[in-house]
């Protein structure tokens, strides 16, 4: 696989040549670990690692639990309480799965950000990004669903407010919530659907993540410099990589490890610190909690969802000129899932021909805001919707479009961009000093 | 044995573009059957009625019951409650939501008290029962009743949205009145739903 050059297995035994010739497995496996990867990946390049391992540890947590829950409106919550008090180390098992999806969260945003500051989303990487948006898409479904499964105060409203969001489509919105939830309320049908598709979606995701490494196995990596790895000949590439096992999984291990310690002490000793009090209360359909807050990895886009009201003039404008199909209820709508849109079409909507924003002075500015504009609208979105927070919500909310439909087209136009080092070596000379570069054999380990 | 240079319809063509059309026929006809199962179900359906007795419920009292999962509000009203509502009909043009919203009526009817009260039994002062989807028309939570609000209806206490004595919104961000569902007497004591 790939363009960059580098060696293929070889099968020596008898043994190895007879299974290579059915099935090339072992050449597949040893071609996707032996990748040549930049040399000078930095401390951002570790989040893929921990999202595969997050993946896994939420499908193996998962299937267990399943062994003990029951999809059903009048036993789901008890069902949880038994995992919680009764099955041997359940309560850890659920732990690790509900803060898991926390760190799922956390390494995912982590991920594309980093992916937005070094342009990884840029020629000839747009398909690993759309892939990784559909991942993110999936995500985003998959830990809703599994939200409402405990069948909590918080999952039972929230299931309401989500699916809402679906009714305020004009024409069709009201058949199609009823669709979802196949009655005209939140009950037993959309809880056993959700529980059905809260299973399946995980197995979507883990055959994208294959199409998605496929993608920048293609590709190859992108790197803090953005410049391309030199594919003149194998002893050009290797001067610019080195192979990704076993040099890059210690690296990616060991941060993995960092990583977990945190995790497993947030699982230990504050397990519901990122959840919410309500949702040990069991569902009651005549009582809503007073103040209902979705999940925190939601948050920056149930803020862009509330930010727009029928105050805002564009809502206003917008009505008027669609003579009143897109409310400010649908409105809502259009921009929380346009703030996602606008992120998936941002290889087309980025004009600069530099990757890195290493060497983009102004635009180093400007993402330095969308990262501090992210923490606010999600700070926003968990407070209630009144006084100041709407208004915070609405700038935030702006410059979140403005960044992708304007600041990141207009840039690539108007920035001068400094000249980034000719190639990885370089680079990685720069960094590390001439006695690591005067070996290039791909045998010696990068400090 | 090639046909590509003759442009007239060939057995091959005929035999392509019939086996391409059978083909898409079979695949929704295979697909629509995983998409509608997803609707409601016959059981669901069949709950969509309901009766309930409010012969207990006196005056100044409120009822909740759930219907097709979603609460109802049933309220008797006092003399005094039912004076207040009828008077904030001289207001009418400040109402956010100028219709009835009652799934009795013309979808036309203003939102006067009289469009959103039920028709009063035998004996019962005119407007003494409203009978309302206890759901908030803003993002579906469920409003606090008793007086509560500004307008000594209901509010919601998710986003503010207050509601006067006829269930009609008066301020917050709610765009509808709280919606009348169908009922209807079935005797002096027993009201049905759906």
């Amino acid at each position: 696989m790939g363009g960059i050059p580098h060696d293929h297995y070889e099968p020596k035994s008898n043994a190895e040549k007879w299974l290579d010739s059915r099935l090339p497995i072992v050449g597949l496996i040893y071609g996707t670990l032996m990748i040549p990867t930049p040399k000078n990946l930095n401390w951002m390049w570790i989040w893929g690692i921990v999202l595969a391992f997050t993946l896994a540890l939420q499908i193996a947590t998962g299937v267990v639990l399943v062994m003990h829950y029951t999809p059903h409106v009048d036993m789901a919550f008890q069902s949880v309480e038994h995992i919680m008090r009764d099955v041997n180390g359940g309560h850890m098992i659920r732990y690790f799965h509900m803060n898991g999806a926390s760190l799922f969260f956390v390494a995912v945003y982590a991920h594309m950000f980093r992916g937005l500051y070094y342009g990884s989303y840029k020629a000839p990487r747009e398909v690993t990004w759309i892939i990784g948006m559909l991942i993110f898409i999936l995500m985003m479904a998959t830990g809703f669903l599994g939200y409402v499964l405990p069948w909590g105060q918080m999952s039972f409203h929230g299931t309401a407010v989500i699916t809402g969001l679906f009714g305020a489509i004009p024409f069709v919105g009201e058949s199609l919530q009823t669709w979802l939830l196949g009655a005209s309320a939140v009950g037993q049908p959309a809880l056993n659907r959700f529980f059905s598709l809260h299973y399946l979606l995980p197995f979507v995701i883990a055959a994208l993540v294959i199409v998605h490494i496929w993608a920048f196995h293609t590709t190859g990596n992108n790197n803090p410099t953005g410049v391309e790895v030199r594919r003149g000949s194998k002893e050009e590439a290797e001067k610019d990589t080195l192979p990704f096992w076993p040099y890059f999984v210690i690296k990616d291990l060991f941060a993995l490890a960092v990583i977990l310690t945190v995790f497993v002490a947030i699982v230990g000793f504050m397990p519901n610190f990122l959840g919410h009090p309500d949702n040990y209360i069991e569902a009651n359909a005549l009582v809503t909690p007073a103040h209902i807050v979705p999940e925190w990895y939601f948050l920056p886009f149930y803020a862009i969802l509330r930010a727009f009201d029928n105050t805002v003039w564009v809502v206003i404008f917008a009505e008027w000129i669609s003579f009143g199909i897109i409310d400010a209820k649908f409105f809502g709508v259009l921009a929380m899932f346009g703030a996602i849109a606008v992120m998936a079409l941002v290889p087309w909507l980025d004009t600069s021909s530099t990757r890195s924003g290493r060497y983009r002075p102004m635009f180093k500015w400007w993402f330095a805001i969308l990262c501090v504009d992210f923490i606010v609208l999600m700070w926003a979105g968990a407070m209630p919707a009144e006084g100041i927070y709407p208004i915070i919500a609405l700038i935030g909310a702006t410059y979140w479009f403005a960044y992708f439909l304007v600041i990141l087209p207009l840039l690539g136009v108007i920035e001068k961009p400094m000249a980034p080092p000719a190639t990885i070596e370089d680079d990685f000379n720069a960094h590390y000093g001439q006695t690591a570069a005067s070996d290039n054999s791909a045998a010696s380990p990068a400090e | 044995m090639s046909n590509a240079a003759e442009h007239q319809a060939t057995r091959r063509d005929f035999i392509y573009y019939a086996t391409a059309g059978a083909g898409a026929v079979i695949t929704g006809a295979s697909v629509w059957p995983l998409v509608n199962q997803m609707n409601p179900s016959a059981d669901v359906l069949a709950l969509a009625s309901i009766r309930q007795d409010v012969s207990a419920v006196e005056p100044g009292m409120q009822l909740t019951v759930l219907w097709q999962g979603k609460p109802v509000f049933i309220r008797h009203r006092t003399g005094a409650e039912i004076a207040e509502a009828q008077a904030q009909d001289a207001e009418a043009a400040t109402f956010i939501d100028g219709l009835s919203r009652n799934e009795n009526l013309d979808a036309t009817a203003d939102a006067s008290d009289a469009n959103r009260v039920m028709p009063s039994p035998e004996g019962e002062a005119e407007g003494a029962w409203i009978v309302q989807m206890g759901v908030c028309t803003h993002l579906g939570c469920v409003p606090l009743g008793d007086g509560a609000g500004d307008f000594g209806g209901w509010f919601c206490p998710c986003h503010g949205s207050h509601y006067d004595l006829a269930g009609r919104i008066r301020k917050g961000p709610a765009p509808e009145n709280l919606p009348v569902p169908p009922a209807r007497w079935v005797d002096s004591t027993t009201i049905e739903l759906g």
